[in-house]
């Protein structure tokens, strides 16, 4: 049973101040998560990320299409009891302290009274708020209200997580913190569902990525298959100062920086590279594949879009 | 009541108190002493009704500012601050949530008037030295106050449930005026011809009717409230707020958030 099975979810929005037209958030959207999986939800801003994740939370409602999660109607309010989701620059009850929203929260997700305060002590504990537990809301910085926001999604140790932006505010350490945390969540055999825009931590994360732009659906795939070494060629580094002729004959791109060389060949040429550089006695420092990556595909994606958009006019 | 409509209305609850909402108690007790002490170098009998007069009129006054200025938050402000998304991601259905925020409001008012009750009994203990009989009343009055205040919540939730808090607070302030003068619509429909007529006749039965609800006469000339009436206004009072709240969760059950 897939985790979330998005069936054609479609939004548009009435915008304009006296005469209302529709605006398109989202095309109909279909999408597949499977269970256990991370799955990221890239797309530059605008591009519908977070009206798709409120559409699947019920706090908006679709113009048209509908959704499954956990095998339920995503309506169903069962469904809620088993998923968590971080809004985007989340915001709470700023007169509660971290603890007693916590506690507050677990009581509606109808986690019982002997296991909440255990699940809320190690849910702090988790995401590093031990030590401001008693503090009010109102007087924490944006990086901590998006831990409280994190927090407040693992919290009745949900099946299924939603995040939107879980790395946005936060420092260095803690979007390390972060990453752990999902992998974590991914260990323990959770759905994670995420969003944006920030590739390296989609590479480094997911199983599967969707890219959208303006509402539309570009492109899905495994993170591997999307940036594995397709074009099939590999970066050759040696130290020198100058390029051998007989590497120049090969067609590599040369790059020189101070003490090094880089050039990139195609894959059958790098027998021929080497044996070049120690015809000329050169000292071979890394021969890696190039991968094309996220963030190469992405923008390819996104070009790619618009100027079909732009031969389309 | 279900546990989360609970855990929603002691949230209100503890956001008010947290929010300063019961110091307006300071401001009640400071105007009914200064009231108390100086009537009471005036006249013995005057005295007294002007207590009961000043402390009724100060409870609803204040309880009425109370509901309105908070129940036109309840909703919008958690739209605005988007608090909601984590309480509608949650096994919580929207009309639990509102049901919830109108407890914690009403709760909070009732427990304003409590201690509000406490203070004109205290003043009125300080200038009659005694009590009497028919003192009995201003439990009465006080009960319809709390009523009074109750519709004026639901009323606040369904406004601010489809507009601004600006508007909503004006709408639910001029139905609390009007509804204070149904009596006097009501009569005034029965005069009218025609169209007039209509449309009085509808407008003098859809507001509140809040004339219903003051009984400082009654106090005043020390004449005994009719069981029929308590019934009566408690009956219309939980009629109107739950057709209020049906409202606005009619309303807020299909609305987007922001
Ligand atoms: N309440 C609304 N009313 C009108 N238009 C809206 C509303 N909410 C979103 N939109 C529009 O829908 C589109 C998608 O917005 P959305 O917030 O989903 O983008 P996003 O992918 O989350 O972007 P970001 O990375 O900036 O968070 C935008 O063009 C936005 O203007
Ligand atoms: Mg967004």
């Amino acid at each position: 049973m897939p985790a979330i099975e998005i069936l054609g979810l479609e939004k548009s929005y009435k915008v304009g101040f006296w005469i209302k037209r529709p605006r398109r958030a989202l095309h109909p959207l279909h999408l597949t998560v499977e269970d256990g999986e991370v799955f990221g939800f890239l797309g530059p801003n605008g591009a519908g990320k977070t009206t798709t994740l409120k559409l699947l939370m019920g706090l908006v409602f679709p113009s048209s299409g509908s959704a499954r999660i956990l095998g339920r109607q995503w309506t169903d309010p069962e469904v809620k009891a088993q998923i968590g989701f971080l809004p985007e620059q989340p915001y709470f009850y700023d007169h509660l302290t971290a603890h007693e929203l916590l506690n507050y929260y677990a009581q509606l997700s109808g986690v019982s009274a002997k296991d909440r305060s255990r699940r809320v002590e190690s849910t702090l504990q988790r995401v590093g708020l031990k030590d401001v537990r008693g503090v009010q809301l109102r007087k924490f910085s944006k990086g901590m209200l998006q831990r409280v926001g994190i927090a407040q999604a693992i919290l009745h140790d949900p099946k299924l997580v939603f995040f939107d932006e879980p790395m946005s505010g936060l420092d260095p350490v803690g979007r390390r913190e972060v990453r752990d945390l999902m992998e974590q969540l991914k260990h323990e055999g959770k759905t994670v569902f995420f969003s944006t825009h920030i590739l390296s931590d989609a590479e480094a994360l997911c199983d599967r990525v969707a890219i959208i732009n303006k509402g539309e659906l570009r492109g899905i795939g495994a993170i591997d298959d999307l940036t594995s070494s397709v074009q099939g060629k590999v970066e050759v580094i040696w130290h020198g100062a100058q390029v051998p002729v007989s590497m120049k004959a090969l067609g590599a791109e040369c790059h020189i920086t101070g003490e090094t060389v880089r050039a990139i060949i195609g894959e059958a040429q790098q027998d021929a590279a080497i044996d070049a550089l120690r015809r000329e006695h050169l000292r071979l420092i890394a021969i890696t594949p190039v991968r094309t990556s996220l963030e190469a595909y992405f923008v390819e994606k996104l070009q790619h879009a618009e100027s079909k958009a732009r031969t389309a006019v | 009541m279900n546990s989360r409509i609970f855990h929603i209305a002691s949230n209100t609850f503890r956001e008010a108190v947290r929010d300063r909402v019961l110091y307006n108690l300071i401001a009640f007790a400071l105007l009914l002493s200064g009231a108390a002490v100086f009537v009471g170098q005036i006249s013995l009998e005057i005295e007294k009704l002007v207590v009961i007069n000043l402390g009724l009129t100060a409870v609803s006054l204040f309880g009425v500012v109370i509901a309105i200025f908070i129940g036109i938050g309840l909703v919008s402000k958690e739209i605005e601050k988007r608090t909601l998304y984590t309480v509608l991601s949650r096994p919580v259905r929207r009309w639990e949530f509102i049901v919830g925020k109108f407890f914690g409001l009403a709760g909070t008012l009732v427990v304003n008037t409590f201690f509000m009750a406490i203070g004109v009994f205290a003043a009125l203990f300080y200038v009659s030295h005694r009590f009497i009989r028919a003192d009995a009343l201003i439990f009465v009055a006080l009960y319809f106050a709390v009523l009074e205040f109750i519709i004026l919540c639901a009323l606040a939730l369904l406004f601010s449930s489809f507009s601004s808090p600006l508007l909503s607070a004006v709408f639910a302030f001029s139905l609390f005026v009007i509804g204070s003068f149904a009596e006097d619509l009501r009569s005034f429909a029965g005069m009218a011809h025609g169209f007039t007529r209509w449309l009085a006749t509808g407008a003098a039965y859809l507001v509140p009717n809040f004339s219903a609800f003051n009984i400082v006469s009654s106090i005043a000339h020390e004449q005994p409230v009719a069981p029929q009436l308590i019934l009566h206004n408690t009956l219309y009072a939980f009629f109107y707020a739950a057709m209020a709240l049906s409202g606005a969760v009619l309303i807020f059950e299909n609305r987007n958030l922001k």
